[in-house]
Order: C-alpha cells, then sequence, then structure tokens
C-alpha cells in the first residue's frame, strides 16, 4: 500500500445536499459545543456517500469549514483512513481482501480475475468506467475466507471461477447475490459441524 | 509535592510536571525527539522510554504524569534496549548522507546515535524515499531524513498559529506537508529549523554554508525590532553565517522571528567601507583627516543654531549619548533629535514611554486592548505572548482597528479615535470592562501617537486608568509599543528635542549642516544643505549626504539597547567593520579631537560609565510633570496603522538578499489570491 494521493482532477466546488446536510447537523449536535471537530469522521463519510463514494478536496475544504477546524486536520483524517476514498471509484466498488488469511485461501486469485475483468491496475476504472478494483486489509470475515466487498455487500468463499461470474454480472449491471458460494449460512461451519469437538468432517 | 525515585535518587516535583521533567530535576538526562518544553506533549518519538516500578512495559516518560511513590530507573538493561530497538527503527528509513547533511554536528539523531546506535543495519529491504515540499524561500526541506516528531506541525499551529502543516498518509508513508507547497504565512516560520532534530528542515539561505564548529559564537541581542530578543550570532571570519535564537524566558523564550535570523545577509551588502566625500554630484574616496577636516571647516563658519542632528533606529546607546554630547559640548546646541516624525512623548517620566505590563506580563492579563498598533509586524516575538495568552487563559483582546489576521481572535472597533474618547468619556461599552478586568493592558501604538490629538488622547488615557485605580504596585496597564530598537534608549538619554520641532524645520530647509546618525528615514528635499551621514549601509541617508563616514553594524561593536520595556542589554561585537570603517562612537570621539584638539572620552570605558551615570541620575530626578489638558480640543481622527514595510523596515533588512525573496514569495501568494 502506498500513499494514496488525491485525484487529479477535481470538482471546483462541494456542498452538502439537504439530506446530507441533515445528517451532518445530526451528528455535530451529539458533541459538546466547540468540540464539534469530533464529528470530522462522520462527516467525511457523509461526504462521500453523496459525492460516487469519494472525497474530493473541495469537500475536504468545506467540512473544515463546516466544522470550524483548519483545512489540514481534515486532510490529514482523510489520507489516513484508508476506507476514505481520494480519488473516483466505479459506480461498483471491489474490495478484494488479501490478508494472510484470505491470501493462504487463495485471495491472489481473486486479484487475478479483477485484473483480467476490469482492469490492470488497481484504483483504475474499467474501460466502459462502471467499476474499478483495490485490494484491502483484512476486511473481518477471514471464516469464510477468500472474499471481497462490492459496495456495501460481502461477497465470500470465493474462488476464481465464482469471481469471474460475479464480476461478469456486475459489469453486465446485473445484481449478483451477496453471501457465502458454497451454500453456507452466515459463518456456520460447513458439513454439518456443529461443535468444536466434533471433528470427524474438519 | 510529589516524592519519587529516579536511580534511587529521591526528588520532589510539583504536581503536573511529567516523569521526564522530574527525571531532569534529579539530573538523569532522557534522550528525546519529540518531547519540546515549548510545545504540547506528543509521545510518538518512543526515544525516552524509562523503567517504572510495577509496570510490565517501559513507559513513554515525556507522556507519563509525575506520581507519588514511583520508582524509575532508567539506567537498566530494558531501558538500555528498548531506546536501541527505538533507535534501530528510526535508522531504519533515515538516509546515511550526514557528510552532505547541513544538520551534520548538531544532529539529535546523530548524537544520540552515537549512545543508542547498532553499528550495522539489519534492514535489508527497501529504504523509503519522499519528495521534497516547498516550503518557501527560507526553509529547505529533504523529507526523506524526518523521522515524524511532529515538533513542527505542533509548532506551526500553536505557537504560530498558523496551522498549514500537517502530518498525512499513515505508517511508513507518513510525510510531513504543508498543503499549499508554498512558504508559511507566518514570521515565526524559521523557528521550525531550529527545532527539528534532524535534517529535515534546513536553513535555505545557509545552506551549505559552514560547519557548525568552524563558526564563531556570539551570544549577542537583536535589533530588527525593539523586543531585543536574545540570539548567537556565528560568524566565520569576518562574515555573519546565521543568527540563532538563545533562550530568554523574559523575553523571546526560545523564538525569534524570520526578519531577525534572515536580514544578517544584509550585513554584507550595500556596506559602507571608506569615508567619502560628495564633488559635483559624485562620490569620491576619502581619508579620515580629510573628512574631519571639511566637517570641522563647515561646523566653524556655520552659526550654531543651523546646525541639527538626527539619531537613526539602529544607534546604539553608546553613539547616541556620545552624540548628544558633542552636540552639547562641541557644537553647543541641543538641535538633536531622535524621533523621524512628530510623534508625540511625553519624557517627563519612564513610564510614559514604555511597555510597562512587560512581555511576561501579557501572560497574566486578563484584557488587552490595542490602539493603533499592529503587533505581528511590528513586534512578531510579542505577538507571540499574546497568542500564548490566548491560548493560556482565553484572553479577550479588542483593537480599535482591523489588523487582519494577527494569529488570534480578537474584536476590532471603527479605527476612530472617537471611540477612545467614548472609552475615556465612560460611555464605552469598554470602559465597563476595563474597570472590572483585574489586570487590562492598553497597548498603544506609534500609530496613534503620531495623530494631532496624541497628547490629548495618551494623556486622559493614563488620567482614566488612573482613575480607575488600574496602576498599582504590581501592574501598570498602560504600554508603548516602540518598533525600533533605539527608540526607548534614545529617550532614556534625552535625544529629543521637545522646545522646537526639528522636523518641520529640516522639512522648511531651515537648517545648514545635518548631522545623520544612520538617519535613513526622514522624508525632507535637500536644498542646499551640507549633509554628513554616518552609518553602516549605502541608503536612502548616504545617498543625499555630502560627506560619509563609515560606521559599524551591530554585529560589529559592542553597545548597549534599551528594549520597549526597559530593560538594558549589551549587544556584543562578534566581527569586525569592513574597509576603513569605524566603531560609531570612536568616529565622534575623534571628530570631536580634531575640532578641539581634547578627547570627549579617553575609552569605552569612560564613556560607558559616565553613559550608565546619566542614566542613573535621569531615573532618580524623574518627576510627574502635570500635564493635564483635558480642555484642549478634540477632533475626531482616523487612526491608520502605517507600518513599515516588514521585510524592509531597517537598511539591514533593506540590503538584505532573503528579505527581497521572502517579500516576493509573499506577494505571489498575494497576486494567486491563495492567501487566508
Amino acid at each position: 500500500m502506498s500513499l494514496r494521493k488525491p485525484a487529479k482532477d477535481q470538482p471546483e466546488s462541494f456542498e452538502f445536499n439537504a439530506s446530507s446536510l441533515e445528517a451532518a447537523n445530526n451528528i455535530v449536535a451529539k458533541y459538546p459545543e466547540g468540540k464539534q471537530q469530533s464529528a470530522v469522521m462522520a462527516l467525511l463519510y457523509i461526504a462521500q456517500r453523496q459525492n460516487n463514494n469519494w472525497i474530493p478536496l473541495a469537500a475536504m475544504k468545506y467540512i473544515a469549514k463546516f466544522l470550524d477546524m483548519p483545512y489540514i486536520k481534515v486532510y490529514e483524517v482523510a489520507t489516513f483512513y484508508t476506507m476514505y476514498n481520494l480519488s473516483p471509484v466505479g459506480k461498483y466498488f471491489v474490495q478484494v481482501c488479501t490478508t494472510t488469511p484470505c491470501m493462504i485461501r487463495g485471495a491472489n486469485k481473486l486479484v487475478e480475475a479483477c485484473k483480467e475483468k476490469i482492469s490492470e491496475n488497481e484504483c483504475e476504472l474499467s474501460s466502459d468506467k462502471s467499476c474499478s478494483w483495490m485490494e484491502v486489509e483484512c476486511l473481518g470475515a477471514c471464516v469464510t475466507a477468500p472474499m471481497m466487498q462490492i459496495n456495501d455487500d460481502y461477497f465470500e468463499d470465493l474462488d476464481k471461477e465464482k469471481m469471474s461470474e460475479i464480476l461478469d454480472k456486475i459489469l453486465n449491471g446485473e445484481t449478483p447475490k451477496p453471501g457465502s458460494y458454497r451454500g453456507r449460512v452466515n459463518n456456520e461451519p460447513e458439513n454439518n459441524r456443529k461443535t468444536l469437538t466434533d471433528l470427524k468432517n474438519a | 509535592m510529589l516524592k519519587l525515585k529516579v536511580n534511587d535518587i529521591d526528588v520532589e516535583v510539583e504536581e503536573g510536571l511529567t516523569v521526564l521533567q522530574a527525571c531532569e530535576k534529579a539530573g538523569v538526562e532522557i534522550p528525546r525527539f519529540c518531547y519540546h518544553e515549548k510545545l504540547s506533549i506528543a509521545g510518538n518519538c518512543r526515544m525516552c522510554l524509562v523503567e517504572m516500578e510495577k509496570s510490565p512495559k517501559p513507559i513513554a516518560s515525556c507522556a507519563m504524569p509525575a506520581a507519588e511513590g514511583m520508582n524509575i530507573k532508567t539506567n537498566t538493561s530494558l531501558v538500555e534496549k528498548a531506546r536501541k530497538g527505538v533507535m534501530e527503527f528510526l535508522l531504519a528509513n533515515h538516509p546515511l548522507d550526514c557528510p552532505v547533511c547541513d544538520q551534520g554536528g548538531e544532529c539529535d539523531l546523530q548524537d544520540q546515535s552515537m549512545f543508542y546506535g547498532v553499528d550495522k543495519s539489519r534492514f535489508k529491504e527497501n529504504k523509503r524515499a519522499v519528495p521534497e515540499k516547498n516550503m518557501g524561500p527560507l526553509i529547505k526541506t529533504q523529507m526523506t531524513r524526518c523521522i515524524h516528531c511532529t515538533r513542527c506541525v505542533r509548532f506551526a499551529t500553536e505557537v504560530a498559529g498558523v496551522p498549514e502543516l500537517g502530518a498525512i498518509g499513515r505508517g511508513e508513508d507518513m510525510q510531513i506537508t504543508t498543503y499549499l507547497e508554498q512558504s508559511m504565512q507566518s514570521e515565526l516560520s524559521a523557528n521550525v529549523v531550529d527545532l527539528c532534530p534532524v535534517g529535515a528542515l534546513t536553513s535555505k539561505p545557509y545552506v551549505f554554508e559552514a560547519r557548525p564548529w568552524e563558526l564563531k559564537k556570539t551570544e549577542t541581542i537583536d535589533i530588527m525590532d525593539a523586543i531585543g530578543s536574545n540570539i548567537r550570532v556565528d560568524t566565520y571570519d569576518w562574515e555573519v553565517k546565521r543568527v540563532l535564537p538563545i533562550i530568554n524566558e523574559d523575553i523571546n523564550e526560545e523564538w525569534i522571528s524570520d526578519k531577525t535570523r534572515y536580514a544578517c545577509d544584509g550585513l554584507l551588502h550595500q556596506r559602507l567601507d571608506t569615508p567619502y566625500i560628495k564633488y559635483n554630484g559624485k562620490f569620491e574616496k576619502a581619508s579620515w583627516q580629510e573628512v574631519y577636516k571639511i566637517i570641522k571647516s563647515k561646523l566653524e563658519n556655520t552659526s550654531k543654531e543651523k546646525v541639527c542632528g538626527f539619531v537613526g533606529d539602529l544607534t546604539n546607546m553608546e553613539t547616541a549619548y556620545i552624540f548628544k554630547e558633542f552636540f552639547d559640548r562641541t557644537v553647543e546646541t541641543d538641535n538633536y533629535e531622535s524621533r523621524s516624525d512628530n510623534r508625540y512623548i511625553n519624557i517627563s517620566k519612564r513610564e510614559n514611554y514604555l511597555f510597562n505590563s512587560s512581555i511576561n506580563g501579557i501572560e497574566d492579563a486578563d484584557l488587552i486592548l490595542l490602539l493603533g498598533a499592529n503587533p505581528r509586524y511590528e513586534a512578531t516575538i510579542l505577538n507571540a505572548r499574546i497568542r500564548k495568552s490566548y491560548l493560556k487563559n482565553s484572553t479577550r483582546i479588542v483593537s480599535l482597528n482591523d489588523c487582519g489576521d494577527l494569529t488570534y481572535p480578537y474584536e476590532s472597533l471603527d479605527g476612530q479615535t472617537k471611540t477612545i474618547k467614548e472609552i475615556i468619556d465612560d460611555t464605552h461599552k469598554l470602559s465597563k470592562e476595563i474597570e472590572s478586568a483585574k489586570k487590562p493592558m492598553i497597548i498603544i501604538g506609534e500609530s496613534l501617537l503620531r495623530l494631532e490629538n496624541a497628547k490629548y488622547l495618551f494623556e486622559n488615557l493614563k488620567d482614566f486608568l488612573n482613575k480607575k485605580n488600574k496602576f498599582s504596585e504590581d501592574w501598570n496597564p498602560l504600554n508603548v509599543l516602540s518598533c525600533d530598537a533605539a527608540t526607548v534608549g534614545n529617550f532614556d538619554l534625552g535625544v529629543l528635542n521637545n522646545k522646537t520641532n526639528l522636523i518641520e524645520d529640516l522639512k522648511s530647509n531651515k537648517f545648514e549642516i545635518i548631522f545623520l546618525i544612520g538617519q535613513d528615514d526622514l522624508n525632507f528635499d535637500k536644498k542646499n544643505e551640507f549633509v554628513i551621514y554616518q552609518g553602516s549601509h549605502g541608503d536612502k541617508g548616504a545617498e543625499c549626504a555630502d560627506i560619509i563616514l563609515p560606521g559599524s553594524a551591530y554585529t560589529e561593536q559592542d553597545g548597549y539597547y534599551t528594549n520597549l520595556e526597559g530593560k538594558i542589554q549589551k549587544a556584543f561585537k562578534a566581527s569586525y567593520p569592513p574597509g576603513d570603517a569605524k566603531e560609531d562612537w570612536q568616529i565622534i570621539n575623534e571628530l570631536a579631537e580634531f575640532m578641539n584638539n581634547r578627547k570627549l572620552f579617553n575609552d569605552k570605558e569612560e564613556l560607558d560609565s559616565s553613559m550608565l551615570n546619566y542614566l542613573k541620575l535621569q531615573t532618580e530626578k524623574q518627576t510627574e510633570k502635570n500635564n493635564n489638558n483635558s480642555n484642549s480640543d478634540f477632533n475626531n481622527e482616523n487612526l491608520k496603522i502605517e507600518i513599515k514595510d516588514y521585510y524592509f523596515s531597517n537598511v539591514v533588512a533593506k540590503s538584505s538578499k532573503t528579505m527581497i525573496e521572502c517579500n516576493n514569495a509573499k506577494m505571489n501568494l498575494k497576486s494567486t489570491g491563495t492567501e487566508g
């Protein structure tokens, strides 16, 4: 992972729309007067939501003004947390987990599929501009490794073929079904294992 | 008081101190990078790890508050190992470029790696490289060397009040940067060079100039403003290479302004190195004997009322005193003046022109009222104190004028002097606030004293404060903010003439001989006057002169200066005047000898003791004259703060290339409209 740089093409200005503004005001109201700066992370997320899943510099400036704090402080927070996207991402934003458990279970194959189907490099829009992918650190679903996240949904128990099918679907504008792709419900053990001592099917 | 043990030594410390401070009290030195006395605590370098009894892990002593009964160990193998580990990580990504690094020889990392560094590296991976940042004409960056102590970030945010620096990214990719890619918008910016414990931020004008051990270090004082910051002048041969702050908690703490630090290259340019005589509009070199001879015959053939003398803004007190003596005893006239404008001053009592609450007092004040002053440019270090006071006590600050960004919030009034009259007449809401404030401060700028109604305003403000019983043993709310280093010293010595208005007389060409000592701020149309200019730099004064006497700058002669609080301090000789130039007092003394066959003073010592004696007598015989004239007419005036261009406020700064670059950088910012 290298330093994430803000996109070169930046919109001129940014402002919260009505629903974002309401959400922002609700969050700021949670903090005591004079401590409104604590709301910066939530507000950055609201801005990201509003602006097609990425945060332009104009939004950081807007939030700095909104919370009466120095711009550089907002910029520090936005560059620190990897879940804030600083450059445009696709409508379908694919995040492939490549941390150890997923890596052992074959995450690099998923990355290969992304490279074939979406784009050669991570954080690069696909040819039809609808999709982009990136490698991320642990998403907390190690039980169902390897896995990936598309926008807000987890897709688990994958391999290269299943991954390719899902990517084909999203590239065609269809909505694939989230969850386990080996038929598991949530994180239940496979092969009818019910207890930890029940090792015969492990 | 808390009792704790450091390496089995018992120490008692006040509550609120940290373990690191307790260790220092016990005489144990703790290595550190991020911790700095004057900044907030970050605790991110981990170099100050110590062992604490009952703690399973070593603790960061800079961030741990000292507590009763603690048992701290700093010399165990655990501590040694921990520090070695931290040092190895710091060096993992630090380039091995000490031979080409300007910090070499005064680098904290270099020094501490001598104690804790391991002689070989286990780090086989690629080293990190960080692109250089543009931080303007004063600060050179080499961010690969940065160890992320964040001292510069904290300094910019807390002391300088310009939150433009920040640490972006995380982990290995963390970078210190200004998002602006421009110089910092602060007159204190170059202090980050001193703060940086490694060579990441170094001084751009000083780049590859010298190594610290080659320089001769002279502790002296600064004269770029009236604060009298304590500085160290580093010289190589006769050249002043750089100026650094030294700690004086009562004046400049640890900081100096950019002008103090970087105007020193002006000492190398535009210097007057030999006496000159003007023949047919052209300057020609001359010998000292020739110029003395001409001055003698001119003075002898002119009636003494037609002779006048003006002392400039950088002149030390010895020179001003001997100049006054020269006029009193040799020329026998009192046509001398140290002001360059018609500013009102009442010298019957010292308190009338001093910054009486003192610089330290700013931190105790609960109300600060700025009248015709812009401390950010007139006294940068003092402004940093006001900001400190604001951060510490949320001091209420009111300014009559809107001064733009002063680095702290303040309420601005309408800029009309009738508002001051309302305050005096008890009809303004501020009158009540001043009355209820325990330690109010009224800071009067020179711009107010230049007004036509200055006398009325000043004397009545004083009366008003008197009526409200604001003067007490330990607090004097009346403060005059002088801008120039020589101002207060000259007033103490009485180098001014309140009987006649010499400036007006000068402008109406009433004089025949004008003697200027480092005075370049007079605006007058020269007709047939004979002008003698004595000074260090070829500027406005020298241009209009008929005879130039080359003098010395503040780093080239010993000399006293009194700062705006009335503290008398001595500047020491760090190098030599160029060419045939002489020390200023010597020139006047020789001239007097040439004229009367008698020196004014036998040597410098006699001059010093005579001057200090004079000052003592003056303070003893001070009496407050009744200057009350509240019946005099008052007309409303629009108070406009006139300040000299910050980067060109005196001849040294005007001759400095670095100051020109700073000014250009500032102009660029303004023209692209990215400021603010």
